[in-house]
């Protein structure tokens, strides 16, 4: 193995509030390797969107390191593509539009870029729609567009999928690895889904909370395109769920809930 | 596979189900057409306009005080066909528009300098507001101190009226700005430039567009007052004018003729904002 694209060691980040101090995240270490799709579990409140957002940039005060193709994380760029768990798109700007937002749709090159993210994320026909007049899974999928227009290094994604339906969770489940077939991007992906981390990852961290700590890191061996019904599925899926029992057994002595 | 075709089936129902919500936005299905909608507005000021014709012609009230609606609109033929009206409205337009341009504009400047700077806000905020707290009226009599009863001073007091709506609506739009999506900005690898041209000021656009509409309403106030006092011309001189011969049919023409120079601004103001707001997704009523 060749030097990870990203690299985090010994990572230890502690909010003061009011209430005192919450260790947030407690040594934690984590090589990705380019085009590699990671998913992290844990229970609520564990850190997992506190170290998505020190990744990005987004959050600072932490000690121990964190490098993207070996250079400390300076701030937020669009090297880290972020998909927040709500769209978050300008509600004052088209589809198409707010895939550009501050790149200028009138420059050929971006047109064609664009045209290509909108075939690719299944929006044809709603270049000109306004945020409200979409769904859910579609106001996320012209997110992922947005960051996809960038060009990631690494797409970050906290809970992206959390607030949808069954359904159509499925259905972006196909999309986002679908994306991730095409254009390799390394993905690293937050969920408490426990199927949907086994679904998508080539690896599960699962976050044990307070501190914030991993406790296992499980490589999920299976060709995609996955199917949840098979044995070796259900397998990995249990030998996840292990852990996670652990984690909240681990909870209930410290008299701790979720 | 099924996977795929269930995935497939639901993205073109979502297309489906989308388009036809959009479509609902714009024309109503089922109700009462705009015509009947809008012949809503006008069943209480016709209902009150023919009873008062009624008791007029019956002698009920003081032709004096109350002169019948044929009177006045008898006498606003006579005003309009005698050029008096036009040449008053023209005047008392341009005082307004000159003075909205000018304390609006500057309003808007100040309020978005102030908005996105903490350090002009501690500078200009505390003054501003204590000039907001003078009452117009008070400062009538030093304005024509200085400038005289010319344009001049009519100008700044509609300017100082129309300034403080705008200013403060400026200021509140932009300090309201979603925190996420300056996280979003943040992301996207905004410049300080783009974080105000692409998110601050659209933000702001639905809370300056409100300003807009208090600023103009209150720069055609301030109209009124700066016309009552000391004027030689315009629709309010026209008014004071003819409350000295207790010629009452046409103060009302005057009192109309504000109405509806107020109204036909607005619904501008409202159609301009319409197209702006397009994206905003809020009740309809
Ligand atoms: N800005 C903050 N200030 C203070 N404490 C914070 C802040 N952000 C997070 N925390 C604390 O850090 C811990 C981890 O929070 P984090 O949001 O990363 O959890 P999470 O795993 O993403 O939870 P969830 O699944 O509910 O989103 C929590 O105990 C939380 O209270
Ligand atoms: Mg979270």
């Amino acid at each position: 193995m060749g030097e990870a694209l990203l690299s985090i060691r010994q990572l230890n980040k502690r909010f003061d509030t009011a209430g005192g101090q919450v260790q947030a995240l407690e040594d934690v270490e984590l090589e990705v390797e380019e085009g590699e799709f990671i998913t992290v579990i844990g229970p609520s409140g564990c850190g997992k969107s506190t170290l998505l957002r020190i990744i990005a940039g987004l959050d600072t005060g932490y000690t121990g390191s964190v490098t993207l193709e070996g250079k400390a994380i300076g701030g937020p760029g669009i090297d880290k593509g972020f998909i927040f768990q709500e769209h978050r798109l300008f509600p004052w700007l088209t589809v198409e539009k707010n895939i550009a937002s501050d790149l200028p749709l009138g420059r050929p090159d971006i047109r064609q870029r664009v045209d290509e993210l909108i075939e690719l994320v299944k929006l044809g026909g709603f270049e000109t729609a306004y945020p409200r007049e979409l769904s859910g899974g579609m106001a996320q999928r012209v997110a992922i567009a947005r960051a996809l227009l960038r060009s990631p290094k690494v797409l970050l994604l906290d809970e992206p999928f959390g607030a949808l339906d069954a359904f159509t969770r499925a259905h972006m489940q196909t999309v986002l690895l679908d994306i991730w077939r095409r254009n390799r991007t390394t993905m690293i992906f937050v969920t408490h889904d426990i199927d949907e981390a086994v679904f998508l990852g080539n690896r599960v961290v699962i976050l044990e909370p307070r501190p914030g700590k991993i406790r296992k890191i499980v490589p999920i061996d299976l060709p995609y395109p996955r199917k949840k019904t098979t044995t070796s599925f259900q397998e990995l899926r249990l030998k996840v769920l292990n852990y996670f029992e652990k984690v909240d057994e681990l909870e209930l002595k410290d008299g701790a809930g979720i | 596979m099924a996977e795929r075709a269930v995935a497939a089936g639901n993205a073109g129902s979502a297309g489906r189900a989308g388009s036809a919500s959009r479509a609902g936005r714009i024309r109503r299905p089922e109700g009462p057409g705009k015509v009947a909608i809008a012949g809503l507005g006008l069943l209480l000021p016709g209902g009150v306009l023919i009873l008062w014709q009624m008791l007029s012609h019956y002698g009920m009230i003081s032709a004096m005080l109350f002169p019948a609606p044929y009177t006045i609109a008898q006498s606003f033929i006579t005003l309009a066909s005698s050029g008096e009206l036009w040449i008053n409205l023209r005047v008392s337009a341009l005082r307004t528009l000159s003075g909205f341009l000018l304390g609006g504009g500057l309003g808007l400047l100040l309020g978005i300098v102030v908005g996105l700077f903490r350090r002009s806000e501690k500078l200009l905020d505390p003054s501003l507001q204590m000039i907001r707290m003078i009452p117009s009226l008070a400062v009538v009599p030093l304005f024509i101190l200085w400038f005289g009863i010319g344009e001049e001073s009519k100008v700044l007091l509609i300017a100082k009226s129309a300034f403080f709506p705008l200013y403060i609506h400026t200021f509140m739009g932009i300090r309201g700005t979603d925190n996420k999506l300056f996280e979003v900005a943040r992301v996207l690898g905004f410049s300080r430039r783009q974080q105000i041209l692409r998110l601050v000021l659209p933000a702001a656009v639905p809370n300056i567009m409100l300003g807009v509409r208090l600023s103009l309403g209150l720069a055609w106030l301030g109209l009124v007052v700066a016309e009552l006092i000391a004027s030689t011309s315009g629709i309010g001189y026209m008014m004071s004018d003819a409350r000295q011969f207790a010629d009452t049919p046409v103060v009302f023409v005057g009192i109309i003729v504000f109405a509806a120079a107020g109204l036909l601004t607005d619904t501008m103001v409202r159609l301009v904002e319409r197209r702006l707001l397009r994206w905003q997704d809020s009740y309809q009523g």
